[in-house]
């Protein structure tokens, strides 16, 4: 039985500017399946990756937000957002998705993913995993 | 140290894939292992075998196949990634009917898998980047 | 468990250097390479930044590439080579990179 690691994948970049906001979730989404113990944070202008309603027609690239609501069926529950960072940017917890996880320990009752945390529990956050990943 | 090394960005348009060069080289030098170097985002580009940069400069990629050689490093550039680049193999080639492949020695195209599994198998992750 | 920090981009060109600041905990380091060795001029502005980093270390080849001689680094920064960039990460529980 091989240790099981707190892997931190950090996300501090917005999205469509460049790809990375996009490739970091591919990852995401492959390494789920090897059964690590998981956890996302959004700071800088990361936080923007998550906000509703966006529209990118205009600019013809795949609107891949969709894909963070679907965070939860691969058993990721843990996604931290920096306070400060989206209160620097005029944005709320009302201005991003709304991310749940369906815990199937309590008959599938419906929990949200998204912890606000303040830069200080983030540190103490990230200070506490195993390994992180940057884009 | 076990290591995986992430590099995220193409040869001479950041300093990442040098960085990332001379670290890889001198943790070897150190006799440490090196698990897997694995290309991501524009760090796909690093595996292309059809530059041809000023003689008066580095190689890059030659420079990494080199090292891949001398220490039989496994230098994995991610599929998914060089599919968007046009970053091919024999067997990309085949699948996604290009005429053509370019991938440089001692790289190999193959999914993200393998950068996870690297992390888990590693004692550390150093990612290279912008 | 303790960290070691890369900055790798000019604290004047962008924000990574302060935000690691606000994540360095006791017992990590801090490591400047690339353009993020710009940090380590004495007489720069972000040279204050550093002295509540702890321990911090800027690296050597890329400090000179940058014409940034050991006399115009900032008091308290030590400089290392790349055998001394992979002794800190082996020094150090993990390491994240500050794109």
């Amino acid at each position: 039985m091989s240790e099981i690691k707190k892997f931190m994948y950090v996300n501090r970049k917005a999205p469509y500017g460049t790809i990375y906001a996009w490739e970091s979730l591919e990852v995401v989404l492959i390494g789920a399946a090897f059964e690590q113990d998981v956890s996302l944070a959004f700071m800088d202008d990361g936080v923007f990756q998550l906000t509703k309603d966006q529209d990118t027609k205009g600019i013809g690239m795949k609107n891949f937000s969709p894909t963070y609501s679907a965070l939860g069926d691969y058993e990721i529950t843990k996604i931290y957002v920096e306070k400060e960072s989206l209160e620097e940017r005029g944005l709320s917890l009302d201005d991003l998705q709304h991310l749940t996880w369906e815990d199937e320990d309590e008959d599938y009752a419906e929990k949200d993913s998204i912890q606000l945390v303040s830069r200080a529990e983030m540190a103490d956050i990230l200070a506490g995993q195993d390994v992180l990943f940057n884009f | 140290m076990k290591l995986t090394i992430q590099v995220n960005e193409g040869p001479y348009q950041h300093q990442a894939s040098d960085s990332a060069y001379f670290f890889t080289k001198a943790a070897l030098e150190k006799g440490h292992e090196i698990f897997r170097v694995f290309f991501y985002h524009d760090g796909v580009n690093n595996g292309t075998r059809l530059t041809t940069p000023p003689q008066d400069d580095r190689n890059v990629v030659k420079r990494w196949s080199e090292l891949a050689e001398q220490h039989n490093l496994d230098l994995v550039v991610c599929v998914a990634a060089a599919q968007r680049r046009g970053i091919v193999d024999e067997g990309e080639a085949k699948r996604n009917g290009k005429d053509a492949t370019n991938i440089a020695p001692g790289f190999r195209i193959s999914g993200l898998g393998q950068l996870v599994e690297g992390a888990i198998q590693s004692d550390r992750l150093v990612v290279f980047g912008d | 468990m303790s960290i070691l920090h890369v900055v790798n981009k000019s604290p004047y060109e962008r924000n990574s250097l302060d935000t690691c600041a606000a994540y360095v905990k006791s017992g990590d380091a801090v490591l400047l390479i690339e353009d993020g060795v710009y940090a380590a001029i004495k007489a720069g502005a972000a040279a204050g930044k550093l002295s509540g980093l702890g321990e911090v270390f800027a690296l050597g080849p890329d400090l000179a590439a940058r014409s940034i001689g050991e006399d115009k680094v900032a008091d308290g920064v030590k400089v290392v080579d790349y055998a001394g960039f992979v002794d800190l990460v082996e020094a150090k529980d993990k390491v994240q990179s500050w794109l």
